[in-house]
Formats: C-alpha cells, structure tokens, sequence
C-alpha cells in the first residue's frame, strides 16, 4: 500500500475494516448470509418439530420407545456437531449415502437441535403435577387432546428459556459447515480473507452475524416475556 | 332419609372392587351402592382406600378385581369407551387441577369444545351458566392464578358439571383450602345435592358428613368397617375403630 505512513488506529482500520476491500467482497458475504439464515431456519423448524415429536413419544411412557430416545438424546447431546458433520459429509458415501455440504449441516444440525429440543420439552412434560392430565381426562379428553390441550401447552411455556437458548446457539453452529464448504458466511469470509490478503470479510461475517442473531435474541426474549406474562 | 327400594338401579355400584399394587392391597372387596339423587360421605383415616376407592369409579385408577357399575354399564369391562363414560362422571381434586393457561371460563368449556365438538358460542354460553351456577360468572376471564383457592375449586366443580355428569365424585374437595374458603366450597356442593345430583365425596369435613350427606361410609384398611345415616355412624358409633377415629377428629375440634 502506498502513501503516507500510518499509526496504530490507521493501520487497524486500513487491515480490517478496509472499505475497498469491503466493497469488493460484500457479494460474497450477502450470499453467506442468506445460506446462514436459510440453514438456521431450516434447522430451527425441522429440529424443533422432530424433538417435539420426540418428547411427546417419550411421554407415552412405552419403554421400547423411550430407551432409544433417550439414546439418541444423550448420544446427539454428547457428540460434537463438528463430528456429525464431517460423518454425514465425508463417511456415509463410503456406505453409499452421499449429502451435499448444505444437507449434511441442516441433517446433523437439525439431529442434535432435536436431542437437546426432547430433553427440554420433556422436562417441561415433567414437571407439570399429574392432577393437569388427570383432570383434563377426567373430563373425556382423550390421552392426544389432553396432550396438546392441557400438557404441552404448559409444557412449552416452562420449556421455552431453554429451548430459545438452543435454538440460537444451534443455528450459530451453521458456521461448523464451512469444514464441508458449505458457502455460508464464514467460509465465504474466510475465502475471501485469503484471496484479499486481508480479514476486513472476517469482519463483516462478524457484523453479518450480529446482524442475524441479535433480533433473533431480541424475539426469543419477547416471546419468553409474553409466555410468562400469562400465567 | 329412607333407604331406596332394592330393586332401584343404583346410580353408582361396586361390586367386590378390589385394588392391589404387587402384594399391598389397598382395596379388599368394597361392596357399595349409591342411588340417583343420594350424596355418600366417605371419611376415614389416610390410607385407608378412600381416594383410591373413588378413583378407579372412573378409572383414574385401574381395579386390579370386581366391578364398577355407572348407570347399568360395568365400565372395567373390556371394550368400554371410557371417554365417552367419563364425561357422565364429574370430578373435583382436592388439588382443583385447573389449567394455569386458560381462563375460568377457557378450563370450563374445554371439554365441551374438544370432546362434544360444541361450536365456541354455544360452548359459552353453558359454559358462563355453569360458572353462574357456582357464583362465579363475573370471573370467567380471570385466570386461576387470579382466583382464591374457593373460588378455584368452585370453577372446577362448574368444569364438571358443565358436562351434565350422572355422578359426581368429590376427592377431599376442601382439605387444601382455607379455612375461611371452605364455606363457600361446601355451599356450592350443598346446592348441586339440592339440584338431585348424585355425589360421592370422600371428605375430612365431619361436620359438612353430619349435615348434608344422607348416608356416611367409615373406611379402614381398604375396607368399609361401618356405613349408614350420618346420625347413626357419628352419634352411635358400632365399631371400635370408627368410634377411635372419630373420637381423634371430635377430640381436635
């Protein structure tokens, strides 16, 4: 770089916050960004909904299927996602499985968001007192209305804290994906910060990632404030 | 009260119930009728069968032997639809066991609306008149957090009866109150007699037995040790462990 000789502050915009170096890359960034988001969502809704599912099976208190969802959930829980990735990616089409990048993040993702998703929605199945379904029954309600009338409701509302908690940092985890080259943001960062010479798009995906998980914490606190509201 | 002709259906019957877990029988062959309109008291000390009684009349708990006959129908047969006999058997927890996310009026019409397929409006409108019926129509939009304990346990009798039970069962209906609500509570269960229903309360309330009920059970050791009008079993005792057990609860009082 030409020019005058630069102080401290300078030499740190100038190395990572660099404006020309930004505006050549923000396209690649943008296009992270959506990945990222577009994976988190997906992840959020499939994992959600496959650990609710879980919990409620849990909940029909039959043992054969409840000793391999415990399993699954300690198993998925104890398991770094960075491993399930690279098993999903690099193992399984050696046994004739293959996955792109994209659905071997969203499936391990979505797996282990359900392992902790059970384990929190079954606490919340727990820790309601037994006379909830046992007067909801009393009244005809069958055992699945009573679930999803009376118990899960409530369960839910305990559940959410930590549930709102898991979801954020899962979705975060998107970013493990660029071990697959999955183009989300920070493997496009990372891309771009070797051809560029220079980690100004390490500092936007930082900004792309404030931008994303900030109003979702935002949200996640609205909706753990409204729940306890009504009480 | 006289005793019913032998040959009315009872409205509630048990014939030899029995309830067992592995070898700890906690009911050992209770025989007892219950006539439509008639109100039976049951006391007796703890663990000694009463609520467990009640709760295998509907199945809450499951008989390990005899029968259970609502209305003519012996609902441990195999093949009985249970929720469809429920809804004719109201019950009331001595926990009140009202959904903390629902309204007053949202726990009342519940039912109604999931089980009897009733549109909103109508589901409502017998839902407001059975919240009416306990005194407690201007709260039906409050949440039972809101409420007192009274109260509570009023909307959960009005979530019972709003199905138009054959039967209601009582389980310790005012033993988590307080004192000064368990009037109100004994008021509204008074009244539901008055109005001919059929009620079966196991209750630690001997002066509400003495009063209202027409007939009062005695249980001890999962089984019935004495039975009759309530003049009969409080003022001339038969047996020594009923004379024991109220002597305790006279002596406290």
């Amino acid at each position: 770089m030409d020019g005058p000789p630069m102080d401290g502050f300078g030499r740190l915009a100038d190395t990572f916050f660099n404006a020309e170096v930004a505006a050549r890359y923000w396209p690649d960034i943008l296009a992270g960004v959506w990945i990222t988001i577009g994976l988190g969502i997906a992840v959020s809704i499939a994992g959600l909904a496959f650990g609710v599912a879980l919990a409620i099976l849990r909940a029909m208190q039959r043992p054969w299927l409840a000793l391999p969802i415990i399993a699954f959930a300690d198993i998925m829980r104890a398991l770094p996602p960075l491993v399930i990735i690279i098993v999903f990616f690099f193992a399984f089409p050696l046994i004739g499985i293959s996955m792109s990048a994209f659905m071997s993040t969203w499936l391990a993702l979505t797996l282990v968001l359900a392992a902790y998703a059970e384990e929190s929605v079954w606490g919340g199945i727990l820790s309601l007192p037994r006379g909830q379904s046992e007067a909801a029954r009393s009244t005809g309600l069958t055992w699945g209305q009573t679930m999803s009338a009376v118990v899960l409701p409530q369960a839910f509302r305990v559940a959410l804290p930590p549930l709102t908690n898991r979801v954020i940092a899962v979705s975060k985890n998107v970013a493990l994906g660029s071990v697959v080259a999955l183009s989300e943001v920070l493997n496009n960062a990372q891309s771009a910060t070797s051809t560029a010479g220079n980690p100004t798009p390490l500092t936007m995906a930082a900004a792309a990632y404030l931008a994303i998980f900030i109003p979702a914490m935002l949200f996640a606190r609205r909706l753990e404030t409204r729940m306890q509201w009504r009480v | 009260m006289t005793a019913p002709p032998i040959l009315e259906l009872a409205m509630l019957e048990l014939v030899g119930l029995r309830k067992a877990y592995g070898s700890l029988e906690v009911l050992r062959g209770i025989d007892l009728r219950v006539h439509p309109g008639e109100m039976v008291c049951v006391v007796g000390p703890s663990g000694s069968g009463k609520s467990s009684m009640l709760r295998c009349c509907n199945r809450l708990e499951e008989s390990t032997g005899g029968q259970v006959v609502v209305d003519g129908v012996d609902i441990t047969k195999p093949g009985v639809d249970i929720n469809t006999v429920r809804q004719r058997i109201g019950m009331v927890f001595q926990q009140f066991n009202l959904y903390p996310h629902l309204t007053a009026l949202g726990n009342v019409t519940l039912a109604l609306r999931k089980v009897q397929n009733k549109p909103g409006p109508e589901a409502e409108k017998l839902g407001l008149a059975a919240l009416e019926r306990v005194g407690l129509a201007d709260k039906a939009h409050a949440h039972p957090a809101q409420l007192s304990g009274g109260q509570q346990q009023r909307v959960a009798i009005a979530r019972a009866i709003v199905l138009e039970p054959k039967l209601m069962l009582f389980d310790e209906p005012t033993s988590a109150l307080d004192p000064e609500t368990v009037g109100e509570v004994l008021k509204v269960m008074r009244e539901l007699r008055e109005s001919g229903m059929t009620m079966l309360v196991v209750t630690h309330e001997m002066g509400f037995a003495r009063a209202a009920a027409d007939r009062v059970i005695f249980m001890d050791a999962g089984a019935i040790v004495e039975e009759g009008p309530p003049a009969e079993v409080f003022g001339a005792p038969k047996h020594d462990r009923t004379r024991a057990f109220l002597a305790r609860y006279t002596g406290g009082h």
